[in-house]
């Protein structure tokens, strides 16, 4: 935001006060930099030139730390526009990541159906999906807490379901041809890690310039004022019914490609796992310690949670402290630490003290 | 003179309290028109009945010649009714320029399009030099007027202000009735409000109605209606105002 004026204005004299001028600024900048504050763009090329260059300077071990990094960046981006913008809660995520990897998993597996084939198999599978859940809450006013335990069931149904059916191999799982690493072969997503590193980069890096068109359109407005009030939203003509299906259904779409992704790079599924609410909890921490709502505190916030375990695990076994849970304590510890310390979450703090404050939250 | 706003035997009951008892009265096209009573009297009942808040048990409430009684909220904003809240609802993280481009984009497609309908908005209510500040921050002289700002940026042919000068000082007050008067006449806009300050009241309406218990006692010019012994008995004091 521009410079809060802590000083009250006279009512009715147009006093210029320094807010104005660095607003004139901001819209005399706005054609060349899009209205990116042009510190944030330099920033935000910076990080992207470092990921992009970083798979010359770092081992493998690293590379799939990376991978790991930027696929909750994407997955907490994606949770982020139906919780951060539109307001609406859901604890479930992991159903439409599960769904996305079985559904290109299987067409890939049974019938050679490249996953990128598959991926579009998947989105009405995932939209109807979100829609579903979307239109039984919203329908009937199932909300907040509530609307949050529909989202675990339907990924517990998901879960048993998939535990069940013969198909996919029930419970013992899913598996992938795995092929020699001869070339990568980016059309089925079989190589190396770096393949798929620069994949999820690249889809980190989409999702993310989409979620700040949708958040700067008309949609994004209407997602805010729903989230901070959805009556008054309402009484401005808003039909938050309409606007929350969207929300969900993008969110629902996004997501389950993260699933794809998902199975391509493990080769293999469990119905236990992929829909198990952890994944779920996973893809909803890196955007609470980043900064719900905004837009770079997911990515953010993956850096820090999957950093933060990565760093616990390697300082344990330097310290010699390889007691059975002691990096979940300590992680559940440093994590508590943080929503404590900043209970908005890290980006925000942090935009504030390197002067990026983004323009709306 | 036209009628814009109709409401026939309009009635809400909350469990066994009639918080509105057959209430009826029309609106003409371009008037400024008070609800007063004491409290608990149902008038915010009645806006909200007419906001689409909640729906009215019986009776029609009809806009523009369109019956709009139990159409949800946004379906009535789009017809083209604004309302605030009495207890004031902007967007608390947003910023003020942000709360109005909200109202702005229901006809405005577009956000640049809806962002320079929002300064004008903006301007008229004396918000434009705080546009950027966060609308918790305001104070909550300045809350009401962006509310007002959000309810006109949705372009209404008719606005609800629910007890928009509570809470105000005298002047305030006056620079609110000065608004509003500008509004109406400039630009036609028919305007009901729940109104405790009858210095405002006094000041603006050209017709007022007079809720107590649910029931309308009394309808008129402000002149008439401050001498009605029932409204004298029910809400005003046995000394004159």
């Amino acid at each position: 935001m521009a410079a809060e004026t802590p000083t009250k204005i006279p009512i009715g004299t147009p006093t210029k006060t320094p807010a104005h001028f660095t607003d004139r600024f901001a819209r005399l900048a706005a054609p060349v930099f899009g209205d990116v504050a042009p510190r944030a763009m330099i920033l935000l090329g910076t990080l992207l030139a470092l990921l992009l260059v970083a798979p010359w300077f770092i081992n493998d071990y690293l590379l799939t730390v990376l991978i790991v990094v930027l696929y909750f960046a994407f997955t907490g981006q994606a949770w982020n526009i139906m919780m951060g913008f539109a307001g609406q809660l859901s604890l479930g995520h992991a159903i439409y990541a599960g769904l996305g990897g079985y559904i290109a998993a299987v067409l890939f597996a049974r019938f050679g159906i490249a996953p990128w084939l598959g991926f579009l198999a998947v989105i009405p599978v995932a939209a109807v999906c979100g829609a579903t859940i979307g239109f039984l809450a919203f329908r009937f006013r199932v909300a907040g807490v509530y609307f949050a335990i529909l989202t675990i069931a339907f990924a517990e149904f998901a879960r048993i379901g998939f535990d069940h059916l013969d198909f996919v191999n029930a419970s013992a799982g899913l598996f992938l041809p795995v092929a020699q690493y001869a070339h990568n072969d980016l059309w089925h997503l079989r190589g190396n890690p770096t393949m798929f590193y620069y994949v999820i980069l690249t889809a980190a890096a989409l999702v993310f310039v989409l979620c700040r068109a949708l958040l700067k359109s008309r949609v994004g407005y209407c997602w805010l004022a729903i989230r901070e009030d959805e009556q008054a939203a309402r009484a401005v003509g808003i039909d938050s019914f309409h606007y929350k299906m969207a929300a969900v259904m993008i969110s629902a779409v996004i997501t389950s490609f993260a699933g794809v992704f998902y199975a391509f790079f493990y080769n293999n599924l469990f119905p236990e796992q992929v829909f198990n609410i952890s994944r779920s909890i996973e893809m909803i921490l890196g955007p609470i310690i980043g900064g719900i709502g905004t837009l770079f505190g997911p990515i953010l916030g993956a850096f820090v949670i999957t950093g933060l375990a990565e760093g616990l695990n390697t300082a344990l076994i330097a310290l010699g402290f390889d007691l059975p849970g002691a990096k979940q304590v300590f992680y559940g510890i440093c994590l508590l630490l943080v929503v404590v310390v900043l209970p908005d979450g890290v980006w925000p703090w942090l935009a504030r003290l390197i002067g990026v404050d983004e323009a709306r939250r | 003179m036209k009628t814009l706003l109709s409401l026939q035997a309009v009635s809400k009951r909350f469990r066994g309290l009639v918080a509105v008892d057959a209430v009826s009265f029309d609106v003409a096209a371009g008037e400024l028109f008070a609800v007063i009573g004491p409290n608990g009297a149902g008038k915010t009942t009645l806006f909200n009945m007419i906001a689409g808040a909640v729906a009215p048990d019986s009776g029609s409430i009809s806009f523009a010649g369109e019956a709009i009684g139990g159409l949800p909220p946004d379906a009535i904003c789009r017809r083209g009714i604004g309302r605030t809240f009495q207890i004031v609802r902007p967007f608390p993280v947003l910023t003020v320029e942000d709360n109005v481009i909200v109202g702005a984009l229901l006809h405005n497609r577009d956000v640049g399009k809806a962002r320079a309908c929002a300064s004008e908005f903006l301007r008229r209510l004396d918000l434009f030099d705080q546009r950027n500040r966060i609308a918790a921050t305001l104070t909550l002289p300045d809350r009401k007027r962006l509310e007002v700002a959000r309810a006109l940026a949705t372009e209404p042919k008719l606005l609800l202000l629910d007890e928009v000068m509570a809470g105000l000082r005298p002047t305030e007050s006056d620079r609110m009735v000065a608004i509003l008067r500008t509004l109406n006449r400039d630009s036609g806009l028919t305007i009901v409000l729940i109104e405790h300050v009858m210095r405002a009241v006094m000041a603006l309406a050209s017709n007022v109605l007079v809720l107590d218990h649910g029931i309308a006692i009394a309808q008129g010019e402000p002149e008439a209606i401050v001498r009605d012994p029932a409204v004298v008995q029910s809400y005003l004091g046995a000394e004159p105002v």
